[in-house]
């Protein structure tokens, strides 16, 4: 259910985005989404890719410092108040979450994907079961990119 | 019988008898020698004798290592206003060796040595190395740089007197050293810590583990205790400080031994005195100032009384080593290197020390000193490791602010922690530049 997400740390200066993205295009690897935390002083670039072990050899080749961290996908439904009640779930659960962010595509049955980056990825997994939320499983969410 | 004694794995070289000399001994050693330094000096070094004049001082004068406090100190400019060859003692016919150490103004700061200063060079920094524990069958790889600098050849002669197998590799060229490191199968290395620091990084992203590897030797900048166990902790080596100025002989003027718990001067050769900068006199054995040396067999260019600008304090008590030889605690603060920051005295190397504390933090960083509005600015540049990294930016706030806690804590200031992309920051093969002052004075 979950998966594996690559994040980059970026100095804020022209260009720190470029490269990554420049170092996965030479690679062929395809980015499905993305998501840029900034401060005033530094961005954190998160990357959701196909392949993320080689993408991460290919960035961590190059000298780039990465991170990986388990995220989960989940379906939300895509209408007024959908992901308001999809929290109202995880806020009864006092299930923590540290940042989330959609997909352009990936929408399915009137559900659009978005990823959640928990603070307990498996607690996490538990209560979506419990409470029928649907978390997208890998394979699921490439097809429905066609990755 | 050389190699008899040399195969105890380092316990003991006869080269390293003077270690050991009974205190009374090793006194009256040094007075005798002190005596014919400062004749030498009175006799063939103008500006020494011009400056005994003006006191009224003669070299007789000299009755006990305690009249030495009155005699004058010679000090870096020195050898500036008389370059290239003032301060020498002996005839070219006599020198057969010339190094220069980089000089701030421009011209270098040129040393000589006699055939013999060479003899007691080696001699010195064979002890040091003995008293690390290297012996014969040691691989050494000396990156020191080889040329004007006295670290390449200083080392080099010194181990291979030992009898130990020395690798001129000099400095740079990082992935051929680690090629050389893995392949030869190098036991001990010799660099400065910060280079070394940069080769074990390297190396690792190469995927090489130099398995041989036991000890290092590292010197020609300072560098804190917490460097050193962050060192010994990531490659499992034994990390050695050893000290030296070109102006007194080079590397081995002192060293640690495996106690690690200061370095002994080869106080038959160099002989320490801790002053206190301000007022100039001898400090109470234990306070901390600054290192004053006197060399007491060097021929061809004897220093009397040279002022360092290194800061220490001498360490009381035996050593458990045996060694009778004096020691002072490990340099990690030299004048020249304090910066002036809203009136506070800060070191580079208390800032590196504060960083070191937090966990994960590799110890590349650079301070930089702006001035905004007429207001000194320190900002400390840390760079960020996978160790520290996280994909939250909360985590990474949290990392700045406890690295700012701890610099302020440690100087007293607030500094400004950035965190910068991962070997965004200058790697030097050499002495590393710490401190870079962008303050201007308008």
């Amino acid at each position: 259910m979950k998966l594996h997400q690559l994040s980059l740390f970026l100095e804020n200066r022209p260009g720190a985005l470029k490269t990554p993205c420049r170092l996965l295009a030479g690679a062929g690897i395809n980015i499905l989404t993305l998501n840029i935390a900034d401060t005033a002083e530094f961005g954190i670039l998160r990357l959701i890719v196909k392949d993320w072990e080689r993408a991460r050899k290919v960035l961590t080749d190059a000298g780039c410092v990465v991170n990986v961290a388990e995220v989960i996908a989940i379906d939300v439904p895509d209408r007024p108040g959908g992901l308001a009640d999809v929290l109202d779930v995880l806020d009864t659960e006092n299930l923590g979450i540290a940042y989330v962010y959609a997909f352009v595509h990936g929408r399915k049955d009137e559900h659009a994907a978005m990823i959640f980056r928990f603070d307990e990825p498996d607690r996490a997994v538990q209560v979506l079961a419990r409470h029928h939320i649907h978390a997208i499983g890998a394979g699921d969410l490439f097809a429905r990119l066609n990755a | 019988m050389q190699r008899l004694w040399n195969d105890c794995a380092g316990g003991f070289h006869p080269a390293s008898a003077p270690d050991y000399l009974p205190v009374d001994r090793l006194r009256e050693l040094q007075l005798s020698r002190l005596r014919a330094s400062v004749n030498r000096c009175y006799q063939r070094v103008s500006l020494f004798r011009q400056r005994m004049q003006d006191r009224g001082l003669m070299p007789d004068d000299l009755r006990s290592l305690e009249h030495l406090a009155q005699l004058p100190f010679t000090v870096k400019s020195d050898l500036r206003d008389s370059y290239p060859f003032g301060l020498f003692a002996s005839p070219m016919e006599d020198v057969v060796r010339l190094h220069a150490s980089s000089g701030t103004t421009g011209k270098p700061n040129v040393v000589a040595y006699t055939r013999q200063d060479l003899d007691v060079w080696t001699e010195a920094i064979l002890r040091c190395f003995a008293a690390c524990g290297v012996h014969r069958g040691d691989v050494i790889q000396n990156a020191y740089g080889y040329g004007l600098f006295t670290g390449g050849l200083g080392v080099h002669y010194g181990a291979e007197a030992l009898g130990a197998t020395v690798i001129p590799i000099s400095g740079g060229n990082t992935e051929r050293q680690i090629m050389v490191m893995n392949d030869f199968g190098v036991t001990v290395i010799c660099c400065t810590p910060s280079y070394f620091v940069h080769l074990l990084e390297r190396a690792r992203e190469l995927g090489v583990n130099p398995r041989a590897l036991r000890a290092g030797i590292f010197g020609a900048e300072p560098w804190s205790d917490a460097m050193r166990q962050r060192i010994q902790e990531d490659s499992g080596i034994r990390a050695f400080d050893i000290y030296g100025l070109s102006e007194i002989i080079g590397p081995g003027v002192g060293i640690e031994c495996p106690c690690q718990d200061g370095l002994h001067v080869l106080e038959d050769h160099f002989y320490p005195e801790i002053i206190d900068p301000e007022t100039c006199q001898v400090v109470e054995e234990g306070r901390e100032g600054e290192l004053v040396l006197t060399t007491l067999s060097k021929e061809a260019m004897p220093m009397i009384r040279y002022r360092t600008r290194d800061i220490t304090r001498m360490i009381a008590g035996p050593c458990p080593c045996g060694r009778t030889l004096r020691r002072i605690h490990r340099i990690d603060r030299r004048s020249d290197d304090m910066i002036i920051v809203r009136g506070v005295n800060v070191f580079p190397s208390q800032i590196e020390a504060a960083l070191l504390g937090a966990r994960g933090t590799l110890p590349h960083y650079q301070i930089v000193l702006t001035r905004h509005k007429g207001l000194d600015q320190l900002e400390v540049q840390v760079e960020v490791t996978p160790e520290v990294f996280s994909d939250k930016v909360g985590a990474l706030e949290a990392l700045q602010r406890q690295l700012a806690a701890s610099i302020e804590h440690t100087i007293g200031i607030h500094a400004a922690v950035r965190l910068v992309e991962l070997r965004s920051l200058q790697r030097s093969e050499g002495k590393a530049k710490r401190v870079l002052d962008q303050r201007t004075n308008v």
